[in-house]
């Protein structure tokens, strides 16, 4: 895939309030793990922990306004996106989460009333380029912000990492 | 075309006359700083496969969350890190005793000046728009490309205007201010934005609670965050640098997406809590009644500098630690750990019965030096109180000044310094 448009199909594994923090996504103890795959282990350890065991690859967290707010650690959107998690649903994130994601290629799509249309198990398709979202399970379509085609582009070469990877190789 | 900092900053560095809100630009990066996680950006780094990074001049590394190591997995974290920096020629690299808390170090050794931009892989790097630059924090991954590239993109953020008039109240402090602010607009309250804090109350501050105002911005999701440029600033950079200093500031005729007016002296009347789980929590002191303190932290890249050490020594001087109550005090650098050993602020709080631990980030991202136990409540100068910040996901942590801080720590519960000390003390001069 480049370019263009990028569609995800899955399921909602949780559905979250206003405000969750990195330190809820990812405790702060756990920051001297330097290995992005490991980081998955401790993915909302203190406040959700079943969410984790519960994720099935592909699956979608959806929550409300300022999601992955507080500190810069990538590692909140790196255990996101090593546990399997497909897509970050949200009201609005907060902008060094945002850039995470994107950057380590994991979907974030604002959508300021996901969390009130999704519940636990809806199934969900997701136009990224386009903005939309469907909630198949319960035949509402609901509206999202486009991703940003620089954003369109990282997630689909699967991050910043590759796209640099592919771009200096081409110039070397 | 009129323009606030924000955009005048990002203007200059995209190579463009004039830039306004929304647009995207790409921006070349002046300062790329990193702690701990430098071994993360190394990783990210390494995989992309360009040998050298773009300007090892323009990069500044500070060991500050876990020093000294209090693990073998930290110590070899830190190894990876100082071969990484030896290999590559990186000079300004602060080892365990040679700095503090990377956003104390950066200012204090003249890293920072007005007009650039730098981004630093930590939340709170908005700190350094107390000295006029374009600060914002960043991933690791990001940092990796600016490693590799050199310049970074940019959504170009509308701007706050929050003016600050009035004289303060004895005993309230930048930050009772900003808490205050944050209390006001929310955790989301300014998101995506910059922030410009002026007015009177505000040029009267000094360097040290500006950099307060910027700091804790970040927690209303600011992106960056400036306060004015003018000579008290210029006075305490011109002893750091040998650069030329530019002053820079807003277009009288700016455009802002909106302007907050405060009074400081009828607005604020008492200090200002966070309260438990959030940072935009906030209540007056006295709404909060009786709560006992089991442990007081003064440190931080908040508040971990020489005036909030000595306001606490004047607090405890002569007096104790309350007994069911611990007070760890973390000066923010080396440089403040002297200062303040030199003026005797150390030994006043060590009688008191302080721990006095070693320049860094303490026990505020919960990894070392003072940890709390399911149940313990905690006030702290530090800046987030979220859930398990601390430590156990069942303690609390109650955010506060300085001043409040060394207060609760002598009364054994939350207290008014006003209830300690009967004198008012004199406003710190600038």
């Amino acid at each position: 895939m480049s370019g263009g448009s990028l569609t995800l199909r899955g399921r909602v594994r949780a559905v979250l309030g206003e405000n969750i923090d990195t330190d809820i996504i990812y405790p702060g103890r756990y920051l001297n793990i330097t290995d992005r795959e490991k980081t998955a282990e401790h993915l909302f350890e203190l406040a959700y922990p079943e969410i984790r065991p519960a994720l099935q690859p592909g699956e979608f967290i959806v929550a409300a306004r300022n999601f992955g707010c507080g500190s810069s650690r990538e590692q909140a959107a790196a255990a996101l996106k090593f546990a399997g998690a497909g897509a970050v649903i949200a009201a609005s994130f907060a902008r060094i989460f945002f850039r995470n994601a994107i950057n380590l290629g994991i979907p974030a799509v604002v959508a300021p009333d996901a969390a009130a249309l999704c519940a636990p198990g809806d199934e969900l398709e997701i136009d990224l380029a386009a903005g939309q979202i469907r909630n198949l399970t319960r035949n509402v379509t609901i509206s999202a912000a486009p991703l940003d085609p620089r954003a369109v582009e990282l997630v689909s070469t699967g991050g910043l990492i590759p796209y640099l990877k592919r771009k200096h190789a081409a110039a070397s | 075309m009129p323009m606030t900092l924000a955009e005048k900053i990002l203007a200059r560095a995209s190579g463009r006359h004039s830039v306004s809100p929304d647009q995207v630009v790409v921006a070349r990066v002046d300062l790329a700083m990193s702690h701990e996680n430098a071994d993360l950006v190394r990783k990210s780094f390494l995989q992309v496969g360009v040998p050298r990074v773009w300007d090892p001049s323009k990069i500044v590394i500070i060991f500050d969350h876990r020093v000294p190591a209090e693990s073998e997995k930290t110590a070899t974290t830190h190894k990876a890190i100082r071969e990484f920096v030896a290999a590559q020629g990186i000079r300004n690299f602060y080892d365990v005793g040679r700095g503090g808390i990377c956003h104390q170090v950066l200012p204090e050794n003249g890293h920072v000046r007005p007009g650039m931009v730098l981004v630093g892989t930590d939340s709170h790097t908005t700190t350094h728009g107390a000295f006029g630059a374009f600060a914002t924090g960043i991933g690791a991954t990001e940092m990796a490309g600016v490693w590799t590239e050199g310049e970074l993109w940019f959504k170009v953020p509308s701007t706050l205007r929050i003016a600050v008039e009035g004289e303060f109240r004895p005993w309230i402090s930048a930050k009772d201010l900003i808490l205050r602010i944050i209390g006001m607009l929310g955790a989301a309250g300014a998101d995506y934005r910059a922030v410009e804090f002026d007015g009177s109350a505000i040029r009267r501050m000094t360097v040290a609670s500006r950099m307060v105002l910027c700091n804790l911005a970040m927690e209303m999701g600011a992106k960056v965050a400036f306060t004015p440029v003018d000579e008290v600033l210029l006075d305490y950079l011109r002893p750091r640098t040998a650069e030329a200093l530019e002053p820079i500031a807003p277009d009288p005729d700016a455009v802002y997406e909106s302007t907050i007016e405060l009074d400081a002296s009828e607005d604020l009347w008492e200090p200002q809590v966070a309260c438990p789980h959030s940072v935009d929590h906030v209540k007056p002191l006295s709404a909060l009644g009786d709560v006992p303190v089991d442990q007081a932290v003064l440190g931080s890249c908040t508040n971990g500098r020489l005036e909030d050490l000595e306001i606490a020594a004047m607090v405890l001087a002569g007096r104790a630690v309350h007994p069911r109550t611990r007070l760890v005090v973390i000066p923010a650098s080396q440089r403040i750990y002297r200062d303040a050993m030199r003026l005797g602020y150390l030994e006043t709080l060590a009688a008191a019965g302080a721990m006095i631990a070693p320049p860094g980030c303490g026990p505020c991202v919960g990894v070392h030096q003072g940890i709390l136990a399911s149940g313990e409540t905690c006030v702290s100068s530090t800046n987030r109180n979220f859930l398990g910040r601390m430590g156990s996901k069942d303690s609390l942590v109650y955010l506060a000044s300085p001043a409040v801080v060394a207060a609760s720590a002598v009364a054994g519960r939350l207290a008014h310094p006003a209830s300690i000390v009967k004198e008012i003390p004199c406003p710190v001069e600038v």
